[in-house]
């Protein structure tokens, strides 16, 4: 199969400004499931409020396009009602980390699998450059004109605590690290995130005085330095620099397959409440 | 539990009459957060559900519970949630969700007194105009209320069938009286009940997932991860289910949602009467106020007083026609209610304010009969001077 045949081609194009980082994420996802060769009718993909949740109306799976924070919640409950689903959550640093944060560690910490894509562009751009969670400390945005006084999250720092079984971070100008990460994250069973930063030229790079999406990519690129490269450079080299690449990979048992087991122990065929043998009792997991 | 081919006979409460309504309908996803009174449904539906091939899921909060029930709705399953005023409250922008999405779902609401925190452990009905329009923008609503604890079993089975008919969610309105109550109660048999199952769309090609009559037609809704590779959004969509900006198709959508539940007024609406049809005094009411209006109505009865009783059993929509019949005849129309007077609006908008006593109560105790009886002898406070 095609790339493009993943994409709904008759919604194209799509509603993001020229030069937006979002794209490129969309197109890492995409490849990565092309590379696993995932079956579409059993890939659904659920993103939240803001310019990165419009992805998934572009993409050909069931897709769902939520209330604003809620994607991982929404999919906690397609996840455990269809473990053999694979859970796809696309949301942006704003959706994820203020108004969707609480959702987010907790299923990190139940280590549900779904593999969350994060595209980290620093800014709420649907709403016109307000600053995020995620926005660094110093930067301009349009309810930060004195510049960002608050600090920053690392979100796959936070992830990692949380509980979550794989975490890596890529970017829009390293894109073949990131369809490996996001293979990577699609394939554990658990809990996944992809930090994904993306370039907006539009609100951060013009605000900020950054420059174009080229200029963006560049700034990317110099304040990144891959974790692998880090763990063997002297200290002073990687201060102030963001760790790129797989940052944290462990095996550890999965929430909907250990409720299975639970559930497996203690299943009645016969249920008393409606007089028959459930049709889900013996197909569901 | 019972054997499939007994009756169910036992003393329950209403919350697990509730929750025993909800398998009987097929139920086989829960999620929900604690919070009294209503803890007992997700209690039991934790215990219950894994062993019947249904999940249960306590979430981190009301608003991930009902995102988590849409979810599961979309994928097939039969998704009920339970909470209280607080829970309720952090739930409205999905109710709004599931209702402009045309997901079904069913949330039990067992009324607490508030605002806020409140009193816990104690009743209130005043959630009754936050179960109609607590989320924003013109939408559809099924409200049921239970007036005991069989009809909270009958009423859940009937919230289920009503949204999956009408893809509508609906809220089933308990308070903390008739959760808690404990009453003997016989539950028909299990194989005689035929819970509404869920048609699916015949074609995966093509799949118009929003296409239906614009009078009031309700689209067949397929399974995720089936093949019909479908789009679900919160925003404005047309019949393929992508957004629109176009005034004429949002004009239409809200139309055609509402009017789901606005021509089917006499479908969804039921109610329960005594001695109405010659009243002069009738006492409106739903709920746990309604037991003691009862009491109130027989006494006043056996004194020679034509009074009479309209007891409610769904809330919304409103059942208008009834109160209109009762306006024709009856002289005076009190409305007796756990709050300041919700229901009595709607009774007002309908049998106009001269006629009705608003006879409100919101002291965190349900009504002594002695109450209800003193309004009908010496009227109530007509609430809307």
């Amino acid at each position: 199969m095609a790339t493009l045949d993943y994409f709904r081609k008759e919604r194209l194009p799509h509603i993001w400004c020229p030069g937006c980082g979002h794209g490129t994420i969309t197109g890492a996802l995409i490849r990565a499931i092309e590379r696993l060769g995932l079956d579409k009718n059993k890939v659904v993909i659920v993103s939240g409020i803001g310019c990165s949740s419009r992805a998934v109306g572009y993409l050909d799976f069931d897709t769902l396009h939520t209330a604003h924070g809620r994607a991982i919640a929404y999919a906690t409950g397609i996840k455990l009602s269809r473990p053999d689903l694979h859970v796809i959550v696309m949301t942006g640093d704003g959706d994820c980390s203020a108004i969707g944060g609480n959702h987010f560690i907790h299923a990190a910490r139940r280590n549900i699998g779904i593999t969350t894509i994060v595209m980290n562009n620093e800014i709420y751009g649907m709403t016109s450059g307000q600053y995020s969670p995620m926005t660094p400390k110093g930067m301009l945005g349009t309810t930060a004109p004195y510049g960002n006084v608050e600090r920053p999250f690392d979100l796959c720092k936070l992830a990692i605590a949380a509980g979550a079984t794989y975490v890596g971070r890529g970017t829009s100008y390293h894109v073949p690290l990131t369809i490996d990460l996001i293979e990577k994250a699609l394939q554990n069973p658990g809990f996944s995130v992809v930090e994904a930063i993306s370039q907006c030229p539009t609100y951060l790079g013009r605000k900020n005085k950054i420059g174009g999406p080229v200029e963006m990519l560049d700034w990317i690129k110099d304040q990144t330095v891959n974790a692998k490269a880090a763990a063997v450079m002297p200290p002073e080299k990687v201060a102030g620099k963001i760790l790129i690449g797989e940052l944290h990979n462990a095996q550890e048992p999965e929430y909907t397959a250990e409720y299975g087991e639970m559930a497996r122990k203690i299943t009645r065929k016969y249920d008393d409440y409606i007089g028959e043998v459930r049709e889900c009792a013996s197909n569901s997991d | 539990m019972a054997k499939p081919t007994e009756k169910i006979v036992k003393l329950m409460q209403g919350n697990e009459a509730c929750t025993i309504g909800a398998l009987a309908a097929g139920l086989d996803f829960y999620a929900g957060y604690p919070i009294t009174p209503s803890t007992e449904i997700a209690e039991m539906c934790s215990e219950e559900l894994p062993r019947v091939g249904g999940r249960f899921i306590q979430m981190e909060d009301e608003i991930g519970s009902v995102a988590a029930i849409i979810g599961a709705s979309l994928t097939g399953r039969r998704a009920m949630t339970a909470t209280s005023g607080p829970g309720f409250s952090l739930m409205q922008e999905l109710i709004g969700y599931a209702s402009l999405c045309e997901i079904p779902i069913v949330i039990i609401n067992v009324m607490r007194v508030g605002p806020s925190t409140g009193m816990p452990t104690s009743v209130a009905q005043a959630d009754v105009m936050q179960a109609r329009w607590g989320t924003h923008g013109d939408h559809p609503i099924i409200a049921l209320a239970p007036g005991n604890v069989k009809e909270c079993f009958e009423l859940t089975l009937r919230a289920f069938d009503l949204s999956e008919k009408y893809r509508v969610p609906v809220i089933v309105l308990t308070d903390e009286v008739i959760g808690h109550m404990r009453e003997k109660v016989e539950l028909p048999e299990p194989r005689s009940i035929k819970p509404l199952k869920r048609a699916v769309p015949a074609n995966r090609a093509n799949y118009k997932p929003y296409a239906a009559d614009p009078e009031g037609g309700v689209p067949l809704m397929a399974p995720f991860g089936e093949g019909w590779r479908w789009h679900v959004t919160g925003l404005f969509h047309d019949e393929s289910g992508f957004p629109t900006q176009k005034p004429a198709v949002a004009d239409a959508l809200v139309r055609r949602l509402q009017k789901k539940v606005d021509l089917n007024v006499d479908d969804i609406c039921d109610y329960a009467t005594e001695s109405l049809e010659d009243c002069d005094v009738a006492v409106v009411t739903f709920g746990s106020s309604a037991m003691s209006a009862l009491s109130a109505v027989r006494r006043a009865r056996k004194e020679g007083i034509k009074a009479g009783i309209l007891r409610l059993k769904t809330l919304w929509p409103f059942p208008e026609k009834v109160v209109e019949e009762l306006a024709g005849h009856a002289k005076r129309i009190i409305v007796a209610e756990m709050n300041l007077g919700q229901i009595a609006l709607e009774v007002e908008r309908v049998a106009g304010r001269a006629k009705v006593e608003r006879l409100g109560k919101v002291n965190s105790e349900l009504f002594y009969p002695e109450e209800v009886y003193k309004a009908i002898v010496g009227g109530a406070d007509r609430g809307n001077k």
